[in-house]
């Protein structure tokens, strides 16, 4: 079998072979349980509690929660935008990039606060590294630890028994940052340092290129500690402009596969770390498959078509032994960008190892989908909020399909959870649709504003992947788009705000209210969660609710354009 | 169960007209499905209008042809409804003519006095607390309780059921409904409803949706479809700009017909439908309910508790064996036991009798003299007094042993021992004495009704538990359940034992279902989430309850309960078809949208279709005439099948889900080749 497919095959192993560990310590992190890392952090995190008048063991319910949520997110909103705006004079500045403007600002500390990472700003020239580590770097663990936090507020609301009580959402919070993401992000960090990742806080460094003798300047600085997170906690913002396609950010093949796997491992692990944590292993088997069918009808037909090479090239005669290689890393080649691309999009990751814009246009479509649907895995802890809405619908008629009254792990699913779920699940095609379509307007409207590299298919193609990642909070770029505008940096940011936390607030507040409903014990006509049957049954809502609604848009993008190309 | 054709001529008339009426917006605002799908109608209508001068919209005949399907997939929708109304409607008025009108011997009160004095009014003149009269021959004008008397009924007029049924003042049994008819005696009956307010009159405005109230499921399935709907309306206005960008003009028609194709509207026209047909399902099997709800709740019931007698076992008890005791002659014995329940009209004292003679027994004769001693609750036991001193007593057997030992004669250990055995084998000891001296025992046994065994096999794969509810004391009572299969007993009941019974069942989450009649049962009843009154009962049992049952057939909750599964089933099961739907519409109306500004797309129409006009004609007209066509379907109600949970949804998956995908795809095919031959 070709190397480059096994190549794949290795780190999606891989990846599930780490998560079911990783899902068992999780689990047991959350559930209090006593873990290596307890004798280093625990008189540390005491303290801090006791500062902050935090007691612990005070649980909250569901409300309580979600405001704690949202005022710590409101608080490090302006922290971002007081760095962003004056790192210019601000110290560790060797490069003296400038300070943001303010709407550019809005939108980055917008993108690191709601763990999306959309990038309107090159880091080499747009960023100190001040502002790099103490904005972006710490947003990239706390953005990420608020999610898993929230994520296992839902985990204790499917517990069956009858409480509004869901834990501490502080300890979560913290736990998630200092015993997951900490010792992990120093793992990988560690691997990418010894293949050449820089972490230093020198300035550029510069050297004369064999090319005609100029002088280059080589951006350097902490960008391994970054790297790391942006992987692990679905963030996905680099360090440096080119994301992990920079050979700084990404040296080879073996920090590819490292970076791969960790920006899958524990949106994995966290589905696993449910089934530990609830002791329901046979229904996170289930979110397990659902979500890997998913992904594989992304992937496969993706790597496949990039593997094949671009079909308008191979028209004028050129072979392409490597695939279709514009836009791509050598040293990755086809197989192993294609399979990040589809992983970075389904997880709401959002770095890159390869130019998306380059993509055959169905593997775009793909990589497109996989934000549309924003649950196949999706971001730490908040994919499987989305997923959990999906499911929501799912019981909903399925119950009524066995003749009851739709009940989910014993509660009642009734109006007013399912106003919920329509409402959330209703968000993402409107944020994304309507977005793009006063884009398209405005477009129309001024043809010569300069947006669009491309115009026809693959730049209606552009406007809707900046949307869609935007509101899948993903973070990656089509690029050939102009987007360090007035327009698209506010336009954005509203929708990444929108779409990062109405989708938290909905399956939390449906969680807390089925969690204080009673509990009924299952019977033989209750219909069971944990089954195949019941998996594809919401594989078909997510497939019809979420991937089709986007049809018609994806028929003038990608489809168009595959078609064209033909 | 009486069976009607689905769609009678008179019905389908009466269907029709009220098809138009529900155009009213007003009316059509409840579902916002449809709401939408009539804003739709009118734009059409206008661009029709515009397109006689103007062809920018694409040919009149096209916008026409458009504008009257959309019209027609209105119609369809409101006359599923009316159809459904017109049915139920139909059922209620045969049962409300039985009462229309007939004349009431009321009599009048004087202050305080009531006198004898009988005026003769109209039955609709009656008033709650009125008291009137019904002697044999008469029917009775309204539902009322029997205060004084005791008559034969023929109830056949709302039961369909020939026998005569006695009903008497005091007891459970002093309830009588308007419309059945004395056939013998007088009773004297106080009217318990208002007019226009009974049980029936409750139904009827049910039915014909004036009362109608959505139940929670159906308000949670009306929310998801107006999710669904508002998506389509965003797809549907977005591509608009997206269009423009393209430089593809879309026609109006395009818009319309795409947004109505794919929101859904076949569950969305025969939502209600299926929900007037759900209670009219109950109404046909001779069961009033006083709400939508209850008949919901139905299909949800986790416990059903029935009384064993006349559920579980047929009627009564019968005598199958004789034991005298050791010291007592045999013949003497039989004479005491005979004797004793010569008097008793009891069917366990004739059974008695019965039982004697086939053993070969000469049925002794008793003295006028002879003195029947009645059965009651206190000394649990009967007999008789000779007339020659002596006592002959049969009875429970701790009522028997505390009698002759306070004679002081001891109670013979083989007959405790005898005792205990029928116990055990769950027949009921009858101790006989003669003179506080024990004569033997008698063994009744209890005959369990053929075929119940099944049905509780089927509540059980319903994931139903039963449990029966009895007098009997507990080994009497575990014997017969583990006969009958059911699954739990409550034996030597008392009526807040099922009280106690519900509350603990439902406070670990359950849903209970009982049935009653009496006014002690009337608690119980209320606190049931399905609480089914017979209609002999009282009018506080009928009260408390939720459903009042015609047939007073205790059997009856089972298809109650199926009758609620059903309910929920159809509308699961078409909500999925019609969702599925979405995939064909799609593939048919998508590449038409954009193909003639966009040739590569054909490689996206996969049903080749003719043109871009058929694709959307042919999208439409499925989307119309899916309706008409599910429209048996879901007044017939989909059916329940008691093979768990798991394999119901994958079976009703294959059949509406994956028939929901396939099915439009060949239907469009087909209407395309017809439709391409006027295009």
């Amino acid at each position: 079998m070709n190397t480059e497919i096994l190549g794949i095959i290795l780190m999606f192993t891989l990846t599930v072979l780490l998560a079911i560990p990783l899902g068992r310590y999780i689990a047991k992190v959350y559930s209090g349980e006593s873990t290596f890392l307890d004798p280093i952090f625990n008189p540390l995190e005491k303290h801090f509690f006791r500062i902050s008048g935090i007691n612990i063991r005070q649980e909250m319910t569901w409300k309580q929660h979600l405001i704690a949520l949202l005022t710590i997110n409101f608080l490090w909103f302006f922290w971002a935008m007081f760095i962003l705006m004056n790192q210019g004079w601000l110290p560790w500045n060797p490069d003296k990039n400038p300070s943001m403007s303010a709407d550019l600002a809005f939108n980055t500390a917008i993108s690191f606060v709601a763990n999306t990472n959309l990038q309107h700003y090159s880091g080499e020239t747009g960023m100190s590294y001040l502002g790099q580590i103490v904005c972006l770097t710490f947003f990239q663990f706390i953005s990420a630890g608020a999610g898993m936090a929230i994520c296992v507020v839902v985990f204790n609301a499917m517990k069956e028994r009858t409480s509004e009580k869901l834990g501490n959402f502080y300890n979560y919070f913290l736990k998630s940052c200092t015993r997951i993401l900490l010792p992990l992000s120093l793992i990988v960090a560690t691997i990418i340092v010894f293949n050449g990742t820089p972490m230093n806080i020198e300035g550029k460094a510069s050297f004369i290129s064999m090319q005609a003798g100029d002088t280059v300047q080589l951006s350097r600085g902490p960008a391994a500690a970054m790297v790391a997170i942006k992987q692990l906690g679905t963030n996905g913002g680099g360090f440096f402009g080119v994301n992990s396609a920079h050979p700084l950010e990404n040296p080879n093949y073996l920090t590819n596969i490292v970076e791969n796997v960790s920006i899958i491992l524990i949106p994995i692990a966290m589905v696993f770390a449910l089934g530990f944590y609830l002791k329901r292993k046979r229904l996170s088997l289930m979110i397990f498959g659902v979500m890997t069918l998913g992904f594989l009808l992304f992937l496969l037909p993706s790597v496949y078509l990039e593997m094949k090479g671009n079909t308008a090239i191979s028209s004028m005669g050129i072979s392409q032994q490597l695939g279709s290689m514009e836009g791509k890393e050598v040293r990755f080649g086809s197989a192993a960008s294609a399979y990040w691309g589809i992983t970075t999009t389904v997880t709401s990751n959002g770095s890159v190892n390869a130019m998306h814009d380059s993509f055959t246009p169905l593997t775009g479509m793909f990589a497109l989908l996989g934000m549309m649907v924003n649950a196949f895995y999706g971001g730490v802890g908040v994919g499987f909020l989305n997923f959990y809405i999906f499911i929501i619908i799912a019981v909903f008629i399925s119950g009524l399909m066995v003749g009851r009254t739709p009940e989910f792990m014993g509660k009642k699913i009734e109006a007013r959870e399912m106003k919920i779920a329509t409402i959330i699940a209703l968000l993402h095609p409107l944020l994304i649709l309507a977005g793009t379509a006063l884009s398209s307007y405005v477009f129309v409207v001024h043809p010569n504003i300069g947006w669009l590299n491309n115009p026809s298919f693959h730049g209606f193609s552009e406007m809707l992947y900046e949307y869609t990642s935007s509101a899948a909070n993903n973070g990656s770029g089509f690029e050939g788009l102009g987007d360090n505008t007035l327009w698209w940096n506010i336009t954005c940011g509203i929708i990444m705000i929108l779409s990062r936390f109405l989708p938290i607030i909905g399956p939390v507040a449906i969680a807390g209210i089925l969690a204080n409903k009673k509990y009924i014990p299952e019977s033989a006509g209750t219909l069971k969660t944990d089954t195949s049957t019941f998996g594809l049954m919401v594989f078909a809502v997510i497939m019809i609710l979420a991937a089709l609604s986007f049809f018609p848009a994806l028929t003038l993008g990608p489809i168009s354009e595959f078609f064209t190309i033909q | 169960m009486k069976s009607t054709s689905l769609f009678q001529a008179a019905l389908v008339k009466e269907a029709l007209k009220a098809s138009f009426v529900k155009l009213n917006p007003k009316i059509i605002f409840r579902n916002p499905v449809m709401f939408t799908v009539e804003l739709g109608t009118i734009v059409m209508f206008c661009v029709t209008i515009f397109s006689l001068n103007n062809t920018s919209q694409g040919s009149f005949a096209y916008n026409l042809a458009v504008f009257i399907i959309l019209f027609a997939t209105l119609l369809f929708a409101n006359f599923a409804e009316a159809i459904a109304e017109a049915r139920g409607k139909a059922q209620a008025d045969s049962l409300r003519k039985t009462r229309e009108e007939t004349p009431a011997k009321i009599i009048r009160v004087i202050g305080e006095m009531y006198t004898n004095e009988i005026q003769i009014v109209s039955s609709s003149q009656l008033k709650k607390g009125d008291i009137f009269v019904c002697e044999t021959g008469d029917i009775i004008p309204t539902d009322g309780e029997i205060i004084e008397g005791l008559a034969t009924i023929d109830e056949s007029a709302i039961t369909g059921e020939s026998a005569p049924v006695i009903r008497e003042a005091g007891g459970d049994k002093s309830s009588v409904t308007g419309g059945t008819k004395v056939l013998s005696d007088k009773i004297k009956v106080i009217v318990t409803t208002q007019p226009g307010e009974s049980f029936l009159d409750k139904m009827i405005a049910l039915v014909e949706g004036a009362s109608r109230q959505k139940t929670p499921n159906e308000i949670a399935l009306t929310i998801l479809l107006a999710g669904f709907t508002l998506v389509f309306v965003i797809v549907c206005v977005t591509l608009k700009p997206f269009a423009d960008y393209a430089n593809t003009p879309i026609t109006i028609a395009a818009f319309i017909s795409l947004f109505v194709c794919l929101i859904p509207t076949t569950i969305g026209g025969l939502l209600s439908a299926i929900g007037i047909a759900g209670m009219d399902r109950a109404l046909r099997a001779n069961v009033i309910t006083k709400s939508g709800k209850a008949v919901e709740t139905a299909g949800d019931i986790d416990v059903l508790l029935l009384d064993k007698t006349g559920t579980i076992t047929i009627g009564n008890r019968k005598a199958t064996n004789f034991y005298p005791a050791q010291n007592a002659d045999k013949q003497g014995f039989m004479n005491a036991l005979v004797l004793s329940s010569l008097a008793d009209e009891t069917p366990e004292g004739k059974s008695i009798v019965e039982l004697a003679i086939s053993q070969g027994m000469k049925v002794p004769s008793l003295s006028t003299d002879a003195e029947f001693i009645r059965f009651t609750a206190e000394t649990r036991s009967s007999g008789v007094n000779l007339s020659d001193g002596a006592r002959i007593r049969k009875g429970a057997f701790d009522a028997m042993r505390n009698l002759s030992e306070k004679a002081g004669n001891q109670f013979p250990i083989e007959v405790a021992e005898q005792v205990k055995t029928i116990s055990s084998n769950g027949g009921t000891p009858l101790v006989v004495t003669k003179n506080e001296q024990v004569l033997g025992v008698i063994e009744l046994q209890d005959i369990i009704k053929p075929g119940i065994q099944e049905r509780f096999e089927r509540l059980r794969k319903m994931g139903v538990k039963t449990v029966m509810v009895t007098g009997d004391n507990p080994l009497t009572a575990k014997y017969i359940a583990a006969k009958a299969g059911v699954d739990d007993f409550i034996a030597e009941a008392k009526p807040e034992d099922k009280m106690n019974y519900i509350r603990a069942e439902q406070a670990s989450g359950k849903l209970v279902a009982m049935m009653g009649d009496g006014t002690n049962d009337a608690p119980a009843l209320a606190q049931a989430d399905v609480g089914v009154a017979m209609n002999s009962g009282t009018a506080a049992a009928k009260e408390a309850g939720n459903m009042v049952d015609l047939d007073n057939d205790p059997t009856k909750l089972i298809e109650i309960v199926e009758i609620g599964k059903q309910l929920l089933m159809t509308r699961g099961t078409l909500t999925t078809f019609s969702i599925a739907n979405d995939v064909a519409k799609y593939f048919a109306i998508v590449p038409a949208l954009f193909i003639a500004s966009i040739p590569a797309l054909k490689g996206l129409n996969i049903m080749n279709l003719h043109s871009p006009e058929s694709a959307i004609l042919s999208a439409v007209i499925f989307n119309a005439i899916i309706i008409p066509a599910l429209i048996p379907l879901a007044l017939r109600g989909v059916e329940y099948k008691p093979i768990g949970a798991s394999a119901l949804l994958r079976r009703n998956l294959l059949i509406y889900g994956l028939g929901g995908i396939i099915i439009p795809f060949i239907g469009i095919k087909i209407i395309d080749l017809l439709v391409a031959n006027f295009i």
